[in-house]
């Protein structure tokens, strides 16, 4: 791991990958007859161009952002967890219940209500899988996914039954009261004659998603439960040797975990829709394990990959909407970049390894070589005292 | 901004251009696609006869995500199309919010009901086409005891099963009706496997006419029936070619003639409340040389009479989502 500069490890490798995705897409397009060069300037133009195209890039990348955090702050535990989509349909649920039951009379009250609302549904939800993993060791991959369909079915039961307005089709709640509508950005940031953000979803749970960015760094690298938490996902065995309590950890960090994903919930239902509606989700909790991944379990790799599937959401839409580009073919490209970025990672990374491994084998005393590493670690061959003692 | 704004320009001009001339129609399928063997696909076949038959051209967008129905509402209205028909009721809060704002464009939403000055909303009476289904079902059934296999468990399917219910009671009062539901989750549509399991199930408890009214996941059900040598019911589109001579009939929606009909209209198209029932050809049972061999001369007359009735009302078929409760069979 150390064979790498750091920016090499950060910027490179995630850009030669969006890069090989990029040409194998190019090929798709060109094989079903659409010029790849158009269909790029309109994914680009359509996600990044106009306030228009910002306002839902945005959108979607507040919710990959809580989902993302989600499963990497569980990461630094070891502890995958699949759940991010139950545990944010679960939140939505606790934000509905709040919006719909309790009048509230100013929408920064409701906000404030949604955030603790949707964290804790969420971390209850994650509670359940967190539990059995600490003390009857079932494996969190199989409770979390498990959990994903109960919480679709629990969802489904309340929104044909319970929590449907009589008389309506569509599976979903009344519209929440006009009180609890939070500012979009087209409220937040457009004034006088000049209209931004016209008619998109990203609202100010774009800040939140931000400050919990920068809540999990501090969580993780700043405190000490931060510091039980990487040290129990480094070995478990030499954590609890240390003193770490296995289960606190693992309940503990599932909760936060929970938390993270169900306050999703602020964006797309309090925020978006406005009320809660069956397939709310829609993915976004899978999709944060590619962010996650992509972003190195960090809050700022994190954000720039969501932000960079928000880019690819909402290009994809535009894609749909400008070229007759079947939508089978635009998942087809949001699946090559997350296999690029996500799955497929080695594969870019070692042969790049080996080239810095192989450049400052050749060049040993160049500059930044001392400074970067301690004298100890510097390869053994080039250096003579080595030589001397073998 | 200025993009924005020159975007903004843009869509206007587009607008007062294709307004000019003439608007193109849109239409915007739901999330299960164009090609879901289903009402989206049926209204995918309407715009298509449209487009052949005048030679014009549509534009058309596939859902994939809830934020998109009010993008793609949007999109479509700056550009200039009219009417901009979407298929779903998933579709009714978003339009409701957005067709005020585009009040020279008509809108036209299948399956729910939008109540809004120019806003087309065309809704099935599935219930009078499942009841006489349901007596077709039941004048066939040697065993008396006839099943309903649901897609996904939501009120409109209900619907379905519970005019079934009443079709087959009309004609046989102590029959047994077995309903089963694939699922509670929208993969529900798309589980032809259940569909298969549900099927055998229902037979295994004596069943030999099977309803299924449940998106692509009735493949699977008529594909068993046929395979057991039972009869069964296809939906929304006539399917009684897929097994000839098994098939008894299907439960037919026209959704793609709801969908030409707004497009050969055009700009012009009637805003309000358009009721597709049995009495304008918008539902009914589907009879080909596929499946003239199992429908006597008295079961079909049986049918059309009491088809004729509920066309003039004298008979009243209990619709499900009225009320959400079913006199005929308990979900």
């Amino acid at each position: 791991m150390d064979r790498m500069p750091r920016w090499a490890d950060v910027l490179l490798v995630p850009l030669i990958s969006l890069l090989l995705a990029a040409v194998i897409s190019a090929l798709v397009i060109l094989a079903i007859g659409q010029n790849p060069w158009e269909a790029l300037k309109i994914m680009v133009s359509g996600s990044v161009g106009s306030t228009y195209g910002w306002g839902y890039t945005l959108y979607y990348a507040t919710n990959f952002m809580f989902t993302g955090l989600a499963v990497a702050v569980a990461n630094h535990a070891r502890l995958f967890n699949i759940g991010g989509e139950g545990q944010a349909v679960i939140g939505g649920l606790g934000v509905a219940l709040i919006a719909l039951y309790i009048p509230w009379p100013h929408w920064s009250l409701a906000l404030l209500a949604a955030m603790v609302a949707s964290a804790a549904f969420g971390a209850a939800w994650a509670a359940i899988p967190a539990v059995l993993q600490a003390r009857r060791g079932s494996h969190i991959v199989i409770t979390t996914i498990m959990f994903n369909f109960i919480a679709a079915a629990l969802l489904n039961y309340l929104l044909v039954g319970p929590l449907k307005p009589a008389g309506t089709m569509e599976t979903a709640t009344a519209s929440f009261p006009e009180a609890t509508h939070i500012p979009s950005f087209r409220d937040m940031f457009s004034f006088g004659e000049t209209i931004l953000f016209r008619g998109t979803p990203a609202n100010i749970t774009f800040f939140i998603a931000i400050l919990a960015c920068l809540a999990v760094w501090l969580l993780i690298w700043k405190t000490r439960l931060g510091y039980e938490i990487r040290a129990f996902g480094f070995s478990e065995g030499a954590a609890r040797y240390a003193g770490i309590g296995s289960t606190k950890i693992i309940m503990v960090t599932m909760l936060i975990s929970g938390a993270l994903a169900g306050m999703m919930a602020i964006n797309n239902t309090l925020g978006e829709a406005e009320r809660l509606i069956l397939n709310a989700v829609e993915g976004a909790g899978f999709i944060g394990i590619a962010v996650a991944l992509m972003g190195r379990s960090h809050p700022l790799g994190v954000f720039l990959a969501a932000i960079l599937f928000g880019i690819l959401y909402q290009g994809g839409s535009e894609l749909g909407l400008t070229l007759a580009i079947p939508r089978e073919m635009i998942v087809v490209i949001q699946a090559l970049v997350i296999m690029f970025t996500g799955a497929l990672d080695n594969m870019v990374r070692m042969p790049i390894e080996r080239i810095f491994a192989r450049r400052r084998a050749r060049t040993p005393l160049s500059p930044p070589g001392p400074t970067l590493h301690p004298p100890g670690r510097v390869a053994p061959s080039s250096t003579p005292g080595t030589a001397a003692t073998e | 901004m200025t993009k924005l704004s020159t975007f903004l320009g843009a869509a206007a001009a587009l607008a007062i251009s294709a307004g000019a001339a003439l608007a193109d129609p849109a239409v915007i399928f739901d999330l299960g696609g164009k090609f879901d063997k289903s009402f989206n696909e049926s209204a995918f076949q309407g715009a298509e006869r449209w487009k052949e038959e005048t030679g014009g051209s549509y534009a058309e967008f596939e859902l994939t995500a809830e934020p998109q129905r009010e993008q793609a509402i949007r999109r479509f209205a700056e550009q200039g199309y009219s009417p901009i028909i979407m298929v779903g009721f998933m579709s009714a809060t978003p339009l409701n919010e957005i067709a005020p704002d585009y009040p020279d464009t008509k809108f036209v939403i299948v399956d729910a009901v939008v109540e809004q000055p120019n806003v087309r909303s065309v809704v099935f009476n599935e219930h009078e086409g499942s009841y006489l289904v349901g007596m077709l079902a039941g004048l066939a059934s040697k065993s008396d005891t006839v099943g309903f296999v649901g897609g996904m468990d939501i009120p409109l399917i209900r619907k379905f099963g519970c005019g079934y219910a009443q079709g087959v009671k009309a004609v046989k009062p102590d029959a047994t009706i077995l309903a089963n539901f694939t699922g509670t989750t929208p993969a529900a549509w798309n589980d032809p496997a259940k569909g298969s399991e549900l099927t055998l199930a229902q037979i295994s408890q004596g069943a030999d006419v099977v309803f299924a009214a449940a998106g692509a996941t009735g493949v699977g059900v008529l594909q068993t029936a046929a395979d057991e040598n039972i009869l069964s019911i296809g939906v929304d589109s006539n399917q009684n070619y897929l097994h000839p001579g098994q098939v008894l009939t299907s439960m037919v929606k026209r959704v793609d003639n709801a969908v030409f009909e707004a497009m050969s209209a055009g700009e012009a198209v009637e805003t309000g409340v358009q009721v597709m029932g049995i009495a304008n050809e918008g539902v009914g049972y589907a009879v080909d040389e596929n499946n003239q061999s199992l429908i006597t001369p008295e079961m079909k007359a049986a049918v059309d009479e009491a088809a004729a009735k509920i066309g003039s009302g004298e008979l009243e078929v209990h619709d499900y989502m009225s009320d959400e409760t079913c006199p005929a069979v308990n979900f």
